[in-house]
């Protein structure tokens, strides 16, 4: 069972694939570059940030790179698996807004603890709205969730009448400035959700059912799969991951903006595209996404740290973009 | 034939799909002003040959010549411009816009770049008044009933300047008028010097209309003959020859007393399956023959749940079972291999393992989390005893052949026994290996106790497998046949609904 068998059989079994075997060869090559494409890209950048810059590797540095990726990793995470299960969420951004602003109204009332939980907790209300919409709605996940981010955002603006909200008790503040082994929280709250997305993903039914949802859909209904409620569950992990990375933020600088996070959505989805996430679903993991928001936040850093101008940080940035969906693209056209 | 010039030949024109030698070196000649008719039975490769005429296929080997020179069409554009269309049951009509717009898509002619309203319709006038046709210029194409659609198709065609038009069972969904009105179309493009190929399932149609008849089998042409020389049972008694030989696993009859494991009562969908009953006793193979479209997969789909069905209930051991959902078909111990394993059946990039277990997960979960060992265990004991070839279970469906990749779609529906066993097309697009390890295997299966629904489109198949078959026509099941009069002759006559006599000479 573990090497190819070639008896005759077998051999006239693969002989009619004459068109996959002759693609073979270079089918292989890109998916190879696909596969672990990533991991390259992180460890030679890394390297080469380490030669060249004296600062990159200081405690200083790496603590603040991993401070400010936080949020963007941990919406990256719920984002991965609305990719994985098919879907696509625009709306993290608005998301991440209403979140922060929420806690902060509700901080003079609720007090720290509690009006921060309420804003976490308001981006699960989100997604599930979203994931209703796309599912029962049967409305396209990109139009959906375009459509709701207008929405959420107005909403912020509403909630704020435009001004910010600061809020005074300290207490407030200690979940986005306080740290562990002198780590802030940020960090430790993206491992620690990522780890146990990680493990759904690979260690349980709900993991497979979002693979199938995102790799054949029909096959995956067709085997008892509730796919909608698959769906509907990525959107309501992806809200959530969304408000805790904007609590997280209106914690940091205790103040709740309705103009957060605006444009956040799209280094969340560069990230995970990057990483090898497939635009297409059924394919990916969390590390990928991971490693998908270090690899742009270590770009940026390089180029401040090398003194570029950081304008061709973005154009940098968009190439590897599509580069990211070609190789995807391009991997799956023999299947 | 005649001494008509030759307008388009096909010399040695071959094309095989995965496993399936779809056409084996057909050499073919059409003549200017004539209809040409092209039958046989569901894959004998007529609507490949149709459709490597209008570039849309490509074939593997052999020439195409065009007035005695090769010509190569890399896309259908290029069939066009050499005056070759092509109208198919499936209209390409893009129902949101206009019939004008419909019948000059692609040959708009537009001078600077801007289409002119005002030379569209006198063009199209000059179209309706060559065809007689009468369809408003501004409806939209999705209003009109199909019969006026495949006008816009042939208006379509000889906007273009189409010398040769292929018409693959254009009349499916026609009205006995409406095909009478085509014909007289077909007739008249005819005398302007118009080359048709007809391909049809309705062999007296054909023969009332046609000039040549062809007759294909199994990728080859059998019979090539004048339509007045020829019999809707000369066609079908061509169209039956068995053509390869397979050693097909011996019947095994179950026990008298086996029960009904299974049945399905009034299943109707409307329009597509109309109070459809079946019954399928342990250890029996019960085959369902009919032509594409007679509603065969329709009525499995609406019995796994898979669609939703107006009326009817599911029965399992004289029980009646609630069936509204796959899911419930799965508990209940109902298993399907779909029609098309690359759309319904299987993940193409997820390894075999998590295609085999996805319907049975559940058992395989320990407090919450996956046991990834005993899965890795079961899928290997169940690939070993299907024979099925892998590099590792870990091994991603997309990389297999299509045997293999058909084999894990059984893997994956016998990896925890079912009662009963529905195989739609359970060897399309596999190799002839492939395919006599399945049929063992299903037959295997019969022999310990599961009952087995089987849909085939091969009639070797069907009937060499099953121990009864039920014919379907127009959704409804037309004919049953079991024993002696379990054979070709019969269920095709019933398949294609032909009223003529048995030929007594004939034994399949």
């Amino acid at each position: 069972m573990n090497e190819v068998t070639q008896s005759p059989q077998g051999e006239l079994a693969l002989a009619p694939q004459g068109r996959l075997a002759g693609l073979f060869p270079r089918k292989l090559g890109i998916s190879v570059v696909r596969e672990y494409g990533i991991v390259a890209s992180f460890i030679a950048v890394f390297l080469i940030l380490a030669f060249s810059s004296n600062v990159f590797l200081t405690k200083t540095n790496v603590l603040n790179m991993l401070d400010q990726t936080a949020p963007t990793g941990i919406m990256a995470v719920g984002g991965t698996l609305v990719f994985i299960a098919g879907g696509f969420d625009l709306s993290i951004g608005a998301v991440f807004a209403i979140s922060g602003v929420l806690a902060a109204k509700a901080a003079p009332s609720l007090g720290p603890s509690l009006s921060l939980a309420l804003g976490a907790l308001v981006g699960l209300g989100f997604g599930v709205l979203n994931g209703l919409l796309v599912t029962i709605g049967r409305i396209n996940a990109f139009i959906a969730t375009l459509s709701t981010q207008l929405v959420i955002r107005g909403l912020a603006v509403a909630i704020t009448s435009g001004y910010l909200i600061v809020v005074t008790n300290p207490g407030f503040s200690h979940f986005g400035q306080g740290r562990a082994l002198g780590v802030t929280y940020g960090p430790w709250v993206w491992l620690i959700f990522a780890l146990c997305a990680g493990v759904m993903l690979s260690r349980t039914s709900l993991g497979r059912f979002i693979y199938a949802s995102g790799g054949n859909q029909e096959a995956a209904r067709l085997s008892g799969v509730r796919v909608p409620l698959v769906r509907a569950i990525t959107f309501a992990i992806s809200g959530f991951s969304a408000s805790l990375a904007g609590v997280l933020i209106a914690s940091r600088v205790s103040t709740g903006q309705a103009d957060a996070g605006t444009g956040i959505e799209f280094t969340v989805i560069a990230g995970i595209v990057i990483g090898g996430v497939s635009i297409f679903g059924g394919e990916g993991a969390i590390w990928r996404s991971v490693l998908g928001v270090l690899l742009l936040t270590m770009i940026g850093n390089g180029f401040n740290l090398l003194g570029i101008n950081p304008i061709y940080s973005q154009v940098f940035q968009g190439g590897i973009i599509l580069l990211a969906v070609a190789v995807d693209s391009w991997s799956r056209r023999s299947t | 034939m005649s001494a008509r010039p030759r307008r388009i030949e096909l010399d040695e024109i071959a094309k095989r799909f995965g496993g399936v030698q779809a056409v084996r070196g057909v050499t073919l000649g059409f003549d200017e002003a004539s209809i040409v008719g092209l039958v046989g039975e569901n894959g004998a490769g007529k609507s490949t040959l149709g459709k490597m005429l209008a570039g849309v296929v490509h074939p593997d080997s052999g020439r195409i010549l065009i007035k005695g020179e090769e010509v190569r069409f890399r896309s259908p554009r290029d069939a066009l411009r050499q005056g070759i269309a092509v109208i198919t049951q499936e209209l390409s009509i893009i129902p949101k816009r206009s019939a004008v717009e419909n019948v000059f898509l692609g040959a708009e002619q537009p001078s600077l770049g801007f289409v002119s309203k005002s030379a569209l319709a006198k063009r199209y006038a000059a179209l309706a008044e060559l065809t007689g046709f009468a369809i408003e210029p501004d409806t939209l194409a999705g209003e009109l009933r199909i019969a006026e659609q495949i006008r816009i198709e042939i208006m379509r065609a000889l906007a273009r300047d189409a010398r040769v038009i292929v018409m693959d069972e254009v009349t499916a969904s026609l009205t006995f008028d409406e095909s009478e009105r085509l014909f007289e179309i077909v007739r008249a493009l005819r005398e302007r010097g118009t080359t048709v190929i007809y391909i049809s399932h309705f062999l007296d149609e054909v023969l009332a209309l046609v000039d040549d008849v062809h007759v294909m089998r199994d990728g080859a042409l059998v019979k090539s003959s004048t339509a007045s020389a020829e019999t809707p049972q000369s066609l079908v008694n061509a169209m039956v020859g068995r053509s390869f030989d397979m050693t097909l696993p011996p019947k095994q009859l179950p026990p008298a007393d086996a029960p009904v494991v299974f049945a399905a009562r009034n299943i109707t969908r409307r329009g597509i399956v109309n109070d459809v009953s079946v019954s399928v006793r342990a250890g029996e193979i019960v085959g369902i023959a009919g032509l594409i479209g007679s509603g065969r997969s329709e009525f499995v789909r609406a019995v796994f749940g898979a669609d939703k069905r107006d009326a009817g209930i599911i029965e399992l051991l004289g029980k009646p079972v609630k069936v509204k959902s796959p899911g419930d078909a799965v508990r209940a111990g109902i298993a399907m291999v779909p029609e098309s394993r690359k759309d319904d059946g299987l993940m193409m990039r997820r390894s075999i393992v998590e295609n085999v277990t996805l319907p049975h997960i559940g058992s395989f979960t320990r407090a919450g989390f996956l046991d990834k060992r005993d899965e890795g265990t079961k899928v290997a004991e169940i690939t070993e005893r299907l024979d099925l070839r892998a590099s590792s279970v870990r091994a991603p469906v997309g990389a297999l052949s299509g045997g293999n990749q058909q084999k894990v779609l059984f893997a994956k529906w016998l990896l925890r026994a079912p009662k009963v066993l529905i195989a739609d097309e359970p060897t399309r697009g596999v190799d002839v290996a492939a395919k006599l390890q399945i049929y063992e295997l299903i037959a295997d299966l019969a022999q310990q106790g599961l009952g087995v629904l089987l849909i085939s489109s091969e009639l070797e198949e069907v009937i060499g497998l099953s121990h009864r078959v039920l014919v379907m026509r127009d959704g409804r099941i037309v004919a049953e046949f079991a024993g002696d009069q379990l054979d070709r002759q019969h269920v095709m006559q019933a398949a294609f609904g032909a009223q003529v006599e048995p030929a007594p000479e004939l034994v399949a």
